[in-house]
């Protein structure tokens, strides 16, 4: 039995410890806020959090994980409160979706070390997050507005 | 006869799973007016809900449900539609719920693609938001006993004029769904000046949802009991399996069955490939399982198809007779009498239209029936391409459309969907989620055709353009169902190729022969990709030889204002996207519009530095027009695409910030194509596999792109794709300006790096 701390909770699964962390939030705990992409940490789709640092939860396994506090789209924030998600909705940044809980897990892990990031900044930490639908020009705008609210907050 | 049907919703229900004893009034308007018996309304429609029409339903609590129909991909269709009958009903949006619609053929198409949902809904939808007004103003002026002009629909409410007395949607519902529908002749639409919603940058029903990650995709889908196949396919179109063993797999913990998909005789439709299925009680064991097949295929006469020579074979092509799709005056005395020849070949090659989600789909096929839930474009198709294989009656069939993670035209195709039924029925009825994985996305693509193309011009002493010719070949999508199938269809040549705008005495347009090796597909604008990029980059190149500017050269070559009438110049079928020339005719002003509005916003003929330039493209397709400037910086053999500006009219416009987020999306795309996108094939099979080996735009990838909407029609036309076609000119046309090459054959990672 492996123990994992996700969202503040403590679960507790019998699965392969190899199995990448994204696998078991799906299929077994039932937390599909995060999304299969790629399987090669290529895309960013899957990205959590991993004691505040994104990570691809695709390519990392489980093993990795014990001991340590794992936080997904569902635990970003109880009602989409994060300063993130609401600059998303401001600046109404998905078309899709489906790559979305990545690319703000991706930007609230950015803002987490660097308040007050550059445009270059920006572009380095999302490269890793792909959105076929194009939203990347919002992605930018809707980032500098979360750091807005962040300093408002 | 139009006649209220009091029905027993279990009826309305049989297929969806709902279990509700409560009685719903229902009337169905369609076109002509006439009432339908039955109502197939969703679940996510509560019981106490009464049916105004097939798309509207209001319960006694005043909450409006509205049926969406078509699939949502990102374009906000579940929002647009839903906005026009909101405003056409006076409805409150808060008050409003978006319910998806199942597999129904009374809907109408619900093919999602085509840039057709509004275009060809946005009347209907007016009818049925107007439709239901007009039973609830009926309904409150016979409560109050006063004569219906007297009363009218406001924010959710009825109005008694002369006494501002007012009943709510919900205090009515019940008497106003027992009134006969009214007829189309008698419905009063609103005016334009009226409009709450249409025109309005309405935020997406399914915002909230998204940036809380709280959605249902195709992947998220979740039965009781459900299994995770993860299916190995013959890697060449037409092969089939030699040998399985399946031993090493089996052992995999978490591996409960190997199963098999046989194939299917060519041609490929929408046919599940033939396959090794693992399944397992999760997606992770399921693919492990499959990693440890060992397999063996026989390719079949496919397995020599090699993407590198068949590009040669379509330069041959190029050469040989072809046939005449287009022709006016005569080109080969012009060319004999000009002796200023330009000429030059334009390449692109197979690509993958590379969803972010890829293709999913979960079933269950048991003795009661089959039920599919799956992000699918085309429920219809789903549901039929299922009927046909699994030997079950269509209305057996119950669809559901989930959200889709992006789709571009692969989801319009439900091979995937056939592979969840085959294998549920294999198993005895257990649910199965068949996931696709990236790699099978890739290499199990209906591909964008690769194509070639050759352009001829003749100039005078003047730099004017007095003859083309226009060459094009490429395999056709209609070979997914006739193997005979070897030239451009009509309808694939109406894609922005025998439509060429330009006004000249003399011009051949030809098309010429090419076989297909691999599955052909719809890709978001599909071969308006290629006539947009090679025509608009033979403009640079005609202005470059002429020594002209290249904006001049464009607007001379589209010529006087006027509406093309391509029957005089021998088309004989001109598609023009499904829509009558008479209401969406070839309109050179709407062009020109669009090129000066383009090139006003870029500063067009402002000074670069000497590494930089711009390039311009204009493109109509899904009767809508698009003018793309874009500005590069080309040094020590890298581009870099600094700035994108884009104007598009595409008529009558729902949702301006969707439009406008289409748009950016499609340059996005279109730059995807132009920069880097190249699927590869040897030996009959995709070498591609991932996002490393073929990439996609990144946001470090991504210029500055400024949208501007023009409206040159008060009909809409189409959005999600006619962005794409103009893209990747404005880019090979800017690097030439910037001091770079002339890039004939895309992508330009293979002559620069991007």
């Amino acid at each position: 039995m492996m123990k994992l701390n996700i969202n503040g909770e403590i679960h507790s699964l019998d699965a392969d410890p190899e199995m990448p962390i994204l696998w078991a939030l799906r299929d077994i705990l039932k937390l599909k806020g995060s999304k299969f992409g790629c399987g090669k940490g290529l895309c960013g789709a899957c990205t959590i959090h991993l004691n505040g640092q994104a990570i691809r939860s695709c390519v990392t396994p489980l093993a990795a994980a014990e001991g340590s506090e794992l936080t997904t789209i569902e635990g970003l924030s109880a009602d989409g409160s994060h300063p993130v998600q609401q600059a998303w909705l401001e600046h109404n940044v998905p078309q899709c979706g489906y790559c979305q809980s990545g690319q703000i897990m991706s930007a609230s892990a950015l803002l987490a070390y660097n308040a007050a990031p550059s445009d270059t900044d920006i572009d380095t930490a999302m490269a890793g997050n792909i959105c076929r639908c194009g939203t990347y020009p919002r992605i930018r705008s809707a980032i500098k507005r979360a750091v807005e609210i962040q300093e408002a907050k | 006869m139009e006649t209220i049907s009091q029905v027993n919703r279990r009826q309305f229900l049989q297929f969806t799973g709902l279990v509700s004893g409560g009685i719903m009034l229902g009337a169905s308007l369609n076109v002509s007016g006439q009432a339908n018996k039955l109502i197939d309304v969703p679940p996510g429609t509560p019981s106490e809900a009464l049916a105004f029409n097939l798309f509207v339903q209001i319960s006694p609590d005043g909450q409006v449900y509205i049926v969406v129909h078509r699939s949502e991909m990102g374009q906000g269709i579940r929002t647009g539609l839903p906005q026009v009958v909101a405003d056409e009903l006076e409805a409150d949006w808060q008050r409003i719920t978006v319910v998806q619609g199942l597999a129904n053929n009374k809907y109408g198409s619900q093919n999602t693609d085509g840039s057709n949902s509004i275009r060809d809904f946005y009347s209907k939808m007016r009818e049925m938001g107007a439709a239901a007004r007009a039973m609830l103003v009926q309904a409150a002026a016979n409560q109050w006993q006063v004569p219906v002009q007297e009363c009218f629909a406001n924010q959710h409410k009825i109005i008694h004029k002369p006494t501002g007395k007012n009943l709510g949607f919900g205090d009515v519902a019940v008497a106003a769904a027992l009134l006969p529908v009214p007829k189309l002749a008698e419905l009063t639409l609103k005016s334009s000046d009226d409009f709450k919603y249409i025109g309005k940058p309405v935020p997406v029903v399914d915002l909230q949802n998204f940036v809380t990650g709280d959605t249902e995709f195709g992947i998220d889908v979740d039965l009781p009991g459900m299994v995770y196949a993860s299916i190995q396919r013959c890697p060449v179109v037409g092969g089939h399996l030699k040998t399985l063993d399946s031993k090493a797999t089996k052992a995999v913990k978490g591996v409960l069955a190997v199963l098999t998909i046989e194939p299917t005789p060519l041609p490929a439709a929408f046919n599940a490939l033939p396959g090794v299925a693992v399944i397992a009680d999760n997606t992770w064991a399921a693919n492990q399982g499959r990693e440890k097949l060992k397999l063996e295929w026989d390719a079949g006469a496919n397995g020599t198809h090699d993407s590198d020579e068949y590009m040669e074979t379509l330069k041959k092509s190029l050469q040989s007779d072809g046939r005449v799709v287009r022709s006016k005056g005569d080109v080969d005395r012009a060319f004999d009498a000009h002796t200023h020849h330009v000429s030059a070949q334009y390449t692109v090659p197979y690509l993958a239209h590379a969803p972010m989600e890829p293709t999913i789909a979960t079933a269950v096929v048991n003795e009661q029936g089959i039920e599919i839930w799956t992000c699918t474009q085309n429920p219809q198709a789903t549901r039929d391409a299922v009927a046909a294989k699994l030997e079950v009656a269509p209305e057996k069939i119950v669809v559901h459309v989930t959200l889709l993670g992006g789709a571009f035209g692969r989801k319009s195709k439900p091979d995937y969907a056939v592979e969840a039924a085959l294998l549920s029925k294999q198993l005895g009825g257990k649910p199965v989620k068949v996931t696709w994985t990236r790699e099978d996305d890739i290499q199990f693509d209906f591909y964008h055709a690769i194509s070639a193309q050759q352009y001829k011009a003749a100039l005078n002493e003047n730099g004017k353009v007095i003859a083309l010719e226009g060459r094009t070949a490429f395999p056709s999508i209609s070979s997914n169902w006739s193997l005979d199938a070897n030239f451009a269809s009509d309808g694939e040549v109406s894609l922005g190729f025998v439509d060429m705008p330009f006004e000249l005495d003399n011009l051949r347009l030809q098309t010429h022969r090419a076989d297909t090796h691999i599955r052909i597909g719809w890709m978001r604008s599909v071969s308006n990709i290629q006539h947009g990029f090679a025509i608009n980059s033979f403009v640079g190149e005609l202005a470059q030889a002429a020594g002209r500017d290249s904006r001049e050269m464009l607007l001379e070559l589209l010529g006087s204002e006027r509406m093309i009438d391509l029957s005089q110049s021998g088309v004989k079928k001109y598609g023009n996207y499904g829509e009558p020339i008479e209401k969406h005719p070839l309109d050179i002003s709407r062009f020109r519009a669009a090129v000066v509005a383009v090139t006003d916003s870029a500063g067009w003929g402002s000074k670069t530095t000497a590494d930089e330039g711009w390039g311009l493209a204009v493109h109509r397709s899904f009767v809508s027009y698009v003018a793309i400037a874009t500005r590069v910086k080309v040094s020590k053999g890298k581009v870099e695409v600094k700035e994108v500006h884009c104007v598009a009219d595409c008529g009558l416009v729902v949702n301006p910030d969707r439009v406008e987020a289409q748009m950016e999306g499609a340059v996005i795309f279109g730059l995807s194509i132009a920069l880097m996108g190249e699927i590869k094939v040897k030996n009959g099979a995709v070498v591609n596999s991932n996002f490393h080996d073929y990439p996609v735009l990144r946001i470090n990838q991504t210029p500055a792109i400024t949208v501007t909407l023009l409206q040159g029609s008060e009909i809409p036309g189409g959005v999600g794709e006619p962005g794409v076609p103009p893209v990747a000119a404005s880019v090979t046309n800017a690097i030439v300006a910037a001091g770079g090459p002339r890039i004939r054959d895309l992508p330009i990672s293979g002559h620069l790096l991007v």
